[in-house]
């Protein structure tokens, strides 16, 4: 989200752009899908046993982060700056209810300028995209970025205790951090790095909570011992391509408007991911010998995530590069693991955390002129392009600020919740599953014989027999 | 009576099935099984993590039969069986004591 907030001259002049607000709702909806997409994806890559705990870690931020956002979120995020560019807040925010937030639309102009401060009412012109779909669009990214650390931390966590930590984690984690980057705060505003939609405040927030973790949490049971291998391996690429659909609202949307920017960012988001997979497949090939299916959605996630900061501020042949070489990156990056003796599940760490930092990082390299598209926007041009270090220093400065943050923080209140005893199963609940034993489920049921009969049930009087009969008359022996 | 036991590639278990029946076998039970022998397993690799899964699956045939039957029977499965490579399976027979037809009550060489 680079241009933020424009102060409107006038409010009286603005008017709502039905173009720009139809592509930020479609964007909102496309985000939205993304957490589901990514709780298959996760889904797929976990134990049998597990499955449906891993889905309902995501699904819940989807319930949790929505609750939130709506009584103080958008305002800690997007509201007036605060503390001098830390925490955003701004009290016609609260509730999203207030009749100047309806009537309000959000401005996409030149970038917010520290030291100004938000008129008594809300922003206004710009694009003419109404507050409240905006305030949407956002949600979506607060929503999935809890949603990321998940995978990390798969089958050991207790799903209460998951919940509480997502709802402290966004509070004192993703809202500040989102309004550094995307807001009024000090990332976007004050030093002017670059993420067009969330290298640094989803990414690498996300990959650096889940190293945080890894670590408070420590390795489930029987691990480099027992097999965990994927359960369902087209889940994980159903997943991954239910992500890369959903990512085009992210950063193509990201935006704020339908425009030729947003086209760019359409465009880098598709060539990096299908350089990125083939990246992947290739350091595959040589290292194992084959390429995977795994490797194949792996990869284009590697892709997804590094050319997310990026996508509007390179072109597409550096976007291109970017893609390439984050899949490389990655793919050597998730054995990592078993060289330091982390249990990162599903590789967070090796994917997001890793990915995001190529993606920010090379900005600085692969930086290209699209002040001359956007008309008006500051245009930044990094090292290959005659830029000097600059930008890659604020890149550095950026993302190595958020790491560093989330991964405090994080450990932190990690560290209270597993103390308070409500965050980490016990062995025996890891052994047994955490479908069964979290939530009295199981995810898939072969065999009508071995599934067991009903010893309880509740509002029907009618007798199970004779249902069970005709289900096993089907059978054979 | 004899119950010949088999276990062998499952994609053989058509024609085991036709050349029993031409046999005029009357029934047998078919079970997924995985084991290993000499032909042990495979390696798969997830995101550079190797797994050796060494129980590969298998399909287990059971034939109850006639003592005077058994060297067609196991001699038909051997032959239907057979690709020549590595992991094609084996074959066995063991002695059985009794043999009742659940419907009728009725008792070994009877209830075949």
């Amino acid at each position: 989200m680079q241009p933020a907030i424009l102060l409107a001259a006038d409010p009286a002049t603005a008017t709502l752009d039905s173009g720009n607000t139809a592509w930020i709702l479609a964007s909102a909806a496309l985000v939205l899908l993304m957490t589901p997409g990514l709780a298959f994806f996760y889904g797929g890559m976990v134990r049998a046993k597990n499955v449906l705990n891993m889905l309902m870690m995501n699904f819940i931020c989807l319930a949790v982060v929505g609750v939130l956002w709506a009584f103080y979120g958008f305002s800690w995020s997007f509201g007036a700056t605060r503390w001098g560019g830390l925490i955003g807040s701004s009290a016609n925010f609260y509730g999203l209810g207030n009749p100047d937030v309806l009537d309000s639309l959000w401005g996409f102009g030149p970038i917010y300028k520290i030291g100004s401060t938000l008129p008594a009412g809300i922003a206004t012109a710009g694009a003419g995209v109404p507050v409240l779909v905006f305030a949407m669009f956002q949600l979506m990214f607060a929503m999935i970025t809890p949603a990321l650390i998940s995978g990390a931390i798969a089958d050991r966590v207790k799903f209460w205790g998951w919940t509480l930590f997502v709802g402290i984690w966004v509070t004192v984690v993703y809202f500040p951090i989102a309004n550094w980057v995307f807001g009024t705060g000090w990332i976007l505003n004050k030093i002017r790095a670059e993420d067009f939609a969330g290298g640094t405040a989803v990414h690498i927030n996300a990959g650096a909570a889940a190293l945080a973790l890894v670590f408070v949490l420590g390795k489930r049971v029987g691990w480099r011992r027992d097999p965990m291998k994927p359960h369902n391996v087209p889940f994980v690429l159903l997943g991954a391509s239910l992500l890369w659909f959903g990512w085009f609202g992210f950063n193509a949307g990201s935006e704020g408007g339908a425009d030729a920017i947003a086209g760019l960012a359409f465009t880098n988001t598709t060539i990096a991911t299908c350089a990125a997979t083939l990246g992947w497949l290739l350091v595959e090939q040589f290292r194992d010998g084959k390429p995977t299916t795994v490797g194949a959605a792996s990869g284009a996630v590697a892709g997804l995530v590094a050319i997310t900061p990026a996508c509007a501020f390179v072109s597409p042949l550096g976007g291109m590069a970017i893609g390439f070489i984050a899949g490389i990156l990655c793919a050597l990056a998730v054995g990592l693991k078993y060289r330091f003796g982390f249990d990162d599940a599903l590789d967070v760490v090796g994917v997001h955390l890793v990915g995001g930092l190529t993606g920010t990082i090379l900005i600085g390299f692969f930086g290209f002129d699209h002040g001359a598209l956007a008309g008006g926007v500051e245009s930044k041009r990094g090292l290959f392009y005659g830029g000097g270090l600059k930008l890659l220093e604020v890149q550095v400065v950026a993302a190595l600020s958020v790491l560093a943050y989330s991964f405090v923080i994080t450990f932190i209140i990690g560290t209270a919740l597993k103390k308070l005893g409500v965050f980490r199963v016990s062995e025996e609940v890891e052994i047994t599953g955490l479908d069964e034993s979290e939530h009295a489920e199981s995810a898939y049921s072969f065999s009508t014989v071995l599934s067991g009969g009903l010893s309880h049930l509740t509002g029907s009087t009618s007798e199970p027999s004779e249902s069970k009969s005709s289900e096993l008359s089907g059978k054979g022996v | 009576m004899k119950l010949v036991t088999a276990i062998i590639k499952p994609f053989k278990l058509e024609e085991v099935k036709i050349a029993l029946e031409n046999l005029g076998i009357q029934g047998l039970t078919v079970s997924e099984v995985s084991g290993f022998g000499r032909q042990r397993g495979h390696t798969e690799v997830y995101r550079g993590a190797e797994y050796t899964v060494d129980l590969v699956p298998k399909v287990k045939i059971e034939v109850l039969v006639g003592t005077v039957d058994v060297t067609k029977v196991v001699d038909a499965v051997t032959e239907a069986a057979r690709t020549g490579k590595i992991g094609d399976g084996k074959v066995w027979v063991t002695d059985v004591d009794a043999v009742v037809r659940v419907r009728t009550g009725e008792r070994d060489e009877d209830a075949l």
